[in-house]
């Protein structure tokens, strides 16, 4: 079975969806300073990220997650990554940093592994606002364009750069636009904007 | 138990029938062409007729001349489209709408947006929320009077759906179709083997089957057109199949075929009620061992061996997974196990939302299901479905609790 597995998962995949680290047990108690919640079931998948935060560091962290195999994976490995980690440090990661820590993810499912970050960065936001710290870690004015997954027109720079040039791949990399569709005119510009940019 | 595989996915395929097999390794070095005019050749031809009768009485025609042999059932449902496209792009064509439904498989799907890339007329009709047409909305599409794109070229309505299981109601729609002059074809991939098939009571133009779901092998299946219902090739060549459908005859497939369908009628019965008992004995399983979930699909109409079920709060590639490290395999409608970024087309038709779509289950019972195997699974799903569901943001909010317990037949 294991060797079949292995195909559509790494190994370190596989051992973080059936045995996920950090996962919140609803019986515990664990003191929380700062939630993120991010996704919609709409598209399949939602991420939640609670954080215990000493001195600008993640002392603890639990998560949620109704999402696949590669969701639950990579938010357990992101919530691994995280633990003790300063705060800035922390809001930087991003998926391909957490794909890569799990051996890789197949092509397809990259897009599955995108949320977690986006759910602790929401958590980080919504703690330095309450500490009258807004918007501190944010890159020069991020924008958000994709309001329903919280995607900046930094994460559609990034996309571009990976290579990204149509609105499907732009979807495949980021997501974007598969709740509402409301951003789709607005990224779209940006989209091609950032591919004159970066493009060949 | 450790090691225990089960093998719940015979919708998407089955394995060779043990009688199909042996007849296959006996035959697996008659090289001979079949349209060879020597003793070889013709002895070739007539083991390909031999199947082609055999296919004939599975759907119910005497007459096996009007089985076409294809590679399966994709090249079965283009071929139909192919023809319409023939008829309808004459100029002058009359009749060019295309009414199809909403849950076909992507084969008939893509070929009607072809054709409507192509200006045809074309409509997808809707089902309810248990996966059966919408009969009112299917009579006004084919009035010209109430509804777009003139007269209609041909309905094409599945016979029964491979992901929900549900029946539809054949014999009424091509009826209704008759009555307004258009061509009418159905996708009968999953039904046939599975149900009673009879091209004749049912009174339609065109059907499709694959053998790979009869417990054949891959890579054959076949059109039925009745005899004048219009057909070109999609392969162009020499004469076999009457010059509809080109290419050397595949021995080892046909024979494979004809075999398939000669146990598929022989079985038919017995298999309706076996299977049915298991799957049933599954559903009951699972409905009073995990609770908040709903049975998709017709309560009465459906196929004896699928059971689609969605777990809220769980997602449909997670249970999969979780499933499959357990050895046992189905399938499931949610995006992330589809490539796509949309959950299953069938399901969202039927209204439930992505919720109930992306938490999808399809376990597909056949031949080779046993109760152990069964109870194997209502051993395992439940804490798998508990976990996950425990690790989950989206509370499971379901009410509706299928009661689909009474049987077709």
């Amino acid at each position: 079975m294991s060797d079949a597995f292995q195909w559509l998962y790494s190994d370190i995949v596989k051992e973080h969806f059936t045995n996920p680290k950090n996962v919140f047990d609803p019986d515990e108690e664990f003191r929380t300073d700062a939630e993120g919640v991010v996704g919609n079931i709409k598209c399949g998948d939602q991420m939640m990220f609670l954080l215990r935060i000493e001195e600008d560091r993640i002392a603890d962290v639990r998560w949620k997650t109704y999402g696949c195999a590669s969701a639950i994976a990579s938010t357990s490995m992101l919530s691994e990554v995280i633990k003790g980690m300063p705060l800035r440090e922390a809001y930087g990661i991003k998926p391909a940093d957490i794909a890569r820590k799990l051996g890789g993810l197949p092509e397809n499912k990259i897009h599955c592994s995108v949320l977690g970050d986006k759910a602790l960065r929401a958590a980080i936001d919504s703690w330095l606002e309450k500490h009258g710290r807004t918007g501190e870690f944010k890159g020069e004015d991020a924008m958000e364009i994709c309001h329903c997954l919280n995607i900046t027109d930094k994460d559609i720079e990034q996309a571009v750069k990976d290579g990204a040039r149509s609105w499907g791949q732009l979807q495949e990399a980021t997501k974007i636009g598969t709740v509402c569709g409301g951003c789709k005119v607005k990224a779209e510009e940006l989209l091609h904007e950032f591919a004159h940019i970066y493009g060949d | 138990m450790d090691n225990r595989f089960v093998y719940m996915d015979y919708n998407a395929t089955t394995p060779l029938h043990p009688e199909v097999k042996k007849a296959m390794i006996a035959d697996l070095e008659v090289y001979a062409n079949a349209s060879s005019m020597h003793e070889s050749g013709r002895r070739a031809r007539g083991r390909v007729e031999k199947s082609r009768k055999a296919v004939a009485d599975l759907i119910g025609t005497r007459d096996p001349e009007t089985i076409y042999f294809t590679s399966g059932g994709s090249e079965s449902n283009n071929t139909v489209f192919a023809a319409m496209y023939e008829i309808g792009r004459k100029a002058g064509a009359g009749r060019r709408k295309i009414i199809t439904t909403a849950i076909e498989h992507p084969c008939v799907l893509n070929s009607a947006i072809h054709l409507r890339d192509e200006g045809f007329p074309v409509v997808f009709i809707g089902v309810d929320s248990r996966g059966r047409i919408d009969l009112a909305a299917l009579e006004r599409e084919l009035d010209p009077a109430r509804s777009e794109g003139g007269p209609s070229l041909l309905v094409s309505v599945m016979a029964a759906n491979n992901e929900i299981g549900t029946v539809e109601d054949i014999g009424r729609v091509a009826a209704l179709a008759r009555a307004a002059g258009a061509f009418f074809h159905t996708d009968a991939t999953q039904a046939v083997g599975k149900m009673p098939v009879d091209v004749e009571a049912w009174d339609v133009d065109y059907l499709t089957m694959s053998c790979h779901k009869i417990y054949g092998p891959k890579g054959i299946g076949a059109l039925y057109a009745r005899n004048k219902a219009p057909l070109v090739p999609l392969i162009r060549g020499g004469h076999q199949e009457k010059g509809v459908r080109a290419g050397t005859y595949n021995n080892l497939g046909i024979l494979g075929f004809g075999v398939a369908a000669e146990y598929a009628r022989a079985e038919l019965a017995d298999y309706g009620r076996r299977v049915g008992g298991l799957r049933e004995r599954l559903r009951a399983g699972i409905v009073g061992k995990v609770p908040q979930i709903r049975v998709n699909g017709h309560q009465r109409e459906f196929l004896p061996n699928t059971l689609n079920v969605s777990f809220p709060g769980a997602e449909g590639e997670a249970i999969l997974l979780s499933l499959d490290m357990e050895g046992i395999e189905v399938s499931t409608g949610s995006a992330c196990a589809s490539g796509s970024l949309e959950p299953s087309h069938v399901l969202m038709a039927t209204g439930v939302g992505p919720e109930l779509a992306h938490g999808s289950i399809r376990f597909s019972l056949g031949r080779g299901t046993t109760e152990e195997e069964v109870d194997y699974v209502l051993e395992k799903l439940p804490p798998i479905i508990a976990r996950l569901r425990r690790m989950s943001t989206v509370a499971a909010c379901v009410d509706v609790v299928g009661d689909n317990n009474e049987h077709s037949s």
